[in-house]
């Protein structure tokens, strides 16, 4: 009954044998969850959004990961290490989503049939089958560029999810609402350091904005919906991404204003690229490194 | 005075010259200072210590207690405070502070029987 701290409370809810650490959620991802499609979508397009989605999380999850063992102190290590883990989970459910209604790319033509789905869309698409977009892709730069890249890319996801709670495919809908309370953390935390850093010390100021410098070009081709989002915005399924434009340059301006940063012009709008498939070196280069392991072994277990 | 340094290592308080009180606009990053981190686990338990770390400035201190110290559910609360603000008993002063005081029975009561679903006594 006396609990001496808070870790022994854990371990006691996880069956006392010090193992709380791995304790939780390492089952089927969407094992319980009807994966019906509702009638009037499609699942082809339902599939191809959820990779959209799941495949912007899971690129920059991977981007943050490079801070592991680099970032300036440890603390923030933990930070960036916990904001990339649950942009990870994200992805998983997402990716799981895509492979539940069956699409699954060229995945299954190099993934064993023991890979579950998320896994073979994870390790075993080309970069030409991904579709994230050049903001999650981009290199971090340093570490004032990349928390200016966090934040315009969680302001971004977390206005989209926000809304993809009302989406007419209930399991989208659901996975939105698990990421909403996560993405405005790691919201706040960029928000924190960008504010830090912009109205710091002449340097720190100086390296902010050339990081929302690098930065504010990639924000072209976000706004604009492929035809997948477009029709699926019509069904009631996805959001488009037009409609947060306004949202995201509010909320961008307030705290690069706050943080005494200059806002560039907002870039005109362009066509998608990243979403359709289109690249540069770097999601090749990234997705290298994400795949080489489960590519080389694709039966290691660990 | 003397310096006074925490027993066991991990605890709060060291309080020499080394341990910066302000943070300074110039403060290189090794200088942050040190914060002691308390978490609740439970509506109804105390805040317990639970480690230390070093922040910016209190805000972020309260950021990143949250992603070492909470980040697997445990806890509903937190609270932080700069180390060297925390006034330590000292190590010189044992014998007088913490002396056994197993022969005074006048300070233990136990001779009633507590119920079992008194929680956390």
């Amino acid at each position: 009954m006396h609990q001496e701290t808070v870790y022994d409370a854990l371990d006691a809810a996880h069956g006392g044998e010090g193992q709380w650490a791995f304790g939780t959620g390492f089952d089927e991802p969407l094992a319980g969850v009807d994966t019906t499609v509702p009638a009037g979508i499609d699942p082809a397009d339902l599939g191809a959004y959820c990779l959209m989605l799941g495949d912007d999380a899971l690129v920059l999850a991977q981007r943050l990961t490079q801070w592991i063992t680099d970032a300036p102190e440890l603390e923030e290590e933990v930070a960036v290490g916990n904001i990339a883990l649950d942009l990870l989970g994200q992805a998983r459910l997402l990716l799981a989503r895509a492979g539940s209604v069956g699409v699954l790319g060229r995945s299954r033509e190099l993934a064993t049939a023991s890979i579950p789905d998320e896994d073979a869309l994870a390790y075993f698409r080309d970069p030409d089958e991904f579709c994230s977009t050049g903001l999650v892709e981009a290199p971090n730069g340093d570490f004032g560029q990349t928390m200016v890249r966090l934040l315009v890319a969680a302001t971004v996801r977390l206005a989209v999810l926000d809304r993809l709670r009302g989406s007419r495919d209930p399991v989208l809908a659901a996975i939105a609402a698990k990421g909403v309370p996560e993405l405005a953390y790691s919201r706040d935390h960029a928000a924190r350091w960008v504010l830090r850093l912009g109205d710091g010390t002449p340097e720190s100021h100086r390296r902010a904005q050339v990081g929302v410098a690098a930065v504010w070009p990639l924000l072209a081709d976000l706004f604009s919906p492929t035809d997948v989002e477009a029709r699926l915005t019509t069904a009631g399924v996805a959001v488009d991404p037009a409609g947060v434009r306004d949202e995201v340059r509010s909320v961008l301006t307030r705290v690069l204003d706050q943080a005494t940063l200059q806002v560039p012009a907002w870039p005109a709008d362009e066509p998608p690229r990243g979403r359709i498939g289109q690249h540069g070196p770097e999601r090749t280069e990234l997705l290298a490194t994400l795949q080489g392991l489960a590519r080389q072994h694709p039966a290691a277990t660990w | 005075m003397a310096e006074l340094t925490a027993e066991g290592g991990h605890g709060a308080a060291p309080t020499g010259p080394e341990v910066p009180v302000e943070p300074t606009v110039t403060t290189a990053r090794r200088d942050w200072p040190l914060y002691e981190v308390f978490v609740r686990g439970k509506r109804g338990l105390n805040h317990v210590h639970v480690g230390s770390l070093h922040a910016p400035d209190d805000e972020m201190a309260v950021h990143a207690a949250r992603d070492l110290y909470t980040r697997r559910n445990e806890g509903v609360s937190i609270w932080v405070v700069r180390a060297a603000a925390i006034t330590a008993s000292s190590p010189d002063e044992k014998d007088p502070m913490f002396a056994p005081s197993g022969d005074k029975v006048y300070r233990h009561p136990t001779f009633y029987d507590i119920p079992d679903d008194v929680p956390h006594m």
